[in-house]
Parts: C-alpha cells; structure tokens; sequence
C-alpha cells in the first residue's frame, strides 16, 4: 500500500498557497509540496515542459490540488485535460476551491475529480480541512502508482 | 429526501458484511447501510429494477462501498458500467477489497474509482477505517446525496466536506 510522497497543489493565490503550506507543516504532512500558479503551469510542470524538465526538482506527483478558478488555463480544463492521458489518468485529483456551488461539483466530478473540497474562509477551518484530507488520502487511502508520460 | 446519506455496500461474503455492520455500529455511524451481494444486484440497484424498484424503500446512495471480488459482475465492471451512467458520473466510490495487489488499484483509479481502501484484517482497524470513511465522505449528514437519478433531472450534489 503506497501514500502518496509527492503533492502538487495548482494555486493562483499566493496567499491561499501561503497558509495552505503552513497548514500541512503544522499537520505534520510528511509529503513535500510542490507548487503553480495556474492551470497552464501545471500541465507544463506535468509534461516537464519548459522550467519543469528536472525531475528531481519537480517530481511527478502522486496527489493533485487543484483549485477551480485560476487564470489561464482553469481547474475544469486542466481535469479535462488530465483525463485524457493515458499516463495520468487514474492520478488522484481533489478539488480544493472556494465555491460551494452544485454546478462546480458536478461538473468536477463528471470531469473525473476524485474528491471535492470546499476551501474554508477562516484560518482554524483549514487546519480542520488539512487535518482531514491527511487521516483520509495520505494515510488511510492506497494510492495508485504515479506515471511519467 | 432521507436525513441520513444512504451507504451501498457491495460485498458477497458474509463474514465481510457482518463484520462492516457491526463496525458501523461500534463506530456510531447510524446512516442506513444498504446490502447488495454480486455487482448484478448493484447495477439492479442503481438503476432501480426489480425489487428495487421503490426509490423510497432503496434511495439512492451518497457512497457506494465497492469490493472487487464478486460473483457474476466483478467491481471493476460495476465500475466501468457506473461511469459509463451519466446521472452517475458524481457518485463516489469507494472501492473496499482485501487486495492491496498494485495492479488492482491502478486498474480501478483508472475505470474511475474515487478511493481504494484495503480490508483490515482485524476488528478494530475495520472500526477505524469505517470511521474515516464516514467522517470523509458523509461528514455533513444531512446533505442530500450525489448521485442523480438517470434521466430525470439533477438533484443537488455535495461536496465531500463542506466548509
């Protein structure tokens, strides 16, 4: 059974990045996190396009955050995306966004979001929420082999 | 609308069902949990044929428990028939099975599986990981389930832990 060592988190907010990297330190997440700011840059970090060719810099990741709403290239297009390689289609993606909205979480989940999370306003919340998402996709879950396209 | 989510589980031993049950039990999770004991019951089921043809008495599911090891339709299948729905296309589905064989697990993420959780072998742990997964999946109880009824409009879906 594998947990996952590696996390990429796509957020365009650095300060919502900030708190969520305090968050998983204060949970004492030992995965490393790795971080982009929008949907493109994901996929380029994916594809080790560009900044992303080093491997051992920016290693595949056997979890994804995603947030919905980023500039560029947004979390629907980048699940879209995702689903349709071959090599990453079974990578475990939450969705980890501020609305609450029915249309976002269908739409996340027909677009193959293994989990939804509605990202909390208040600071004592998100610890709640990181505390969980550990218990549950980090420990408890058996993750899928990670895949370099 | 139940106040409590429905859980489906899909098991055809026995043993494993007694022992989910009584783990649900010990673990204070009182959300009605729903037995089908091959995947053809589970498709039966989620479509609402033959004696499941009462939604008030079989309502929909919140989560499906899913083993792979089944007589007839195998999880996997059940799975691929799931995603191949599209009123079913955000119901989650958590596959529980007593193989922790690597290829099982690439195999269901990949036909679209939302987590894979191993069987412990021991009462406890079952107790626990019931735990997890209740406090995961249906933590707000009373938000209605994910699943929607093919072809008759959306209700409203959930997201796994609301703020």
């Amino acid at each position: 059974m594998k947990n996952p060592e590696r996390i990429l988190v796509a957020e365009d907010d650095a300060e919502d990045a900030f708190f969520l990297k305090r968050e998983f330190a204060k949970a004492g997440v030992p995965s490393s996190l790795h971080f982009v700011r929008d949907g493109q840059e994901l996929i380029d970090y994916l594809e080790g396009n560009d900044g992303f060719a080093d491997r051992q810099a920016y290693p595949m990741p056997d979890l994804v955050l995603l947030d919905l709403k980023m500039p560029r290239l947004n979390g629907f297009d980048v699940l879209g995306w995702l689903r349709q390689q071959a090599g990453l289609k079974r990578l475990p993606v939450i969705i980890f966004s501020s609305s609450a909205e029915s249309a976002d979480i269908n739409r996340a989940y027909d677009l193959g979001a293994n989990s939804y999370l509605v990202k909390p306003h208040a600071v004592e919340e998100l610890s709640a929420v990181v505390r969980r998402l550990k218990t549950y996709w980090l420990e408890a879950n058996a993750n899928p082999d990670s895949f370099d396209p | 609308m139940p106040e409590q989510a429905v859980i489906l589980l899909a098991e055809d031993r026995e043993d494993d069902i007694i022992i989910i049950r009584r783990a649900f039990q010990q673990g204070g999770i009182i959300n009605p949990l729903f037995v089908v004991r091959d995947g053809e019951e589970a498709v039966a089921y989620l479509e609402g044929r033959g004696r499941y043809f009462n939604r008030e008495e079989f309502p929909l599911p919140g989560l499906l428990l899913l083993d792979l090891k089944m007589p007839k339709m195998d999880g996997f299948e059940v799975l691929k028939w799931i995603r191949q729905q599209r009123g079913f296309s955000s119901l989650r589905v958590v596959v529980l099975t007593s193989s922790d064989a690597i290829r099982d697990v690439n195999v269901a993420y990949h036909l679209g599986a939302n987590s894979f959780m191993v069987k412990p072998m021991d009462f406890e742990n079952v107790v626990e990981l019931s735990k997890v997964i209740h406090d995961y999946w249906l933590h707000k109880s009373k938000t209605p389930q994910a699943s929607r009824e093919p072809n008759k409009g959306a209700q409203k879906p959930r997201a796994d832990y609301p703020g």
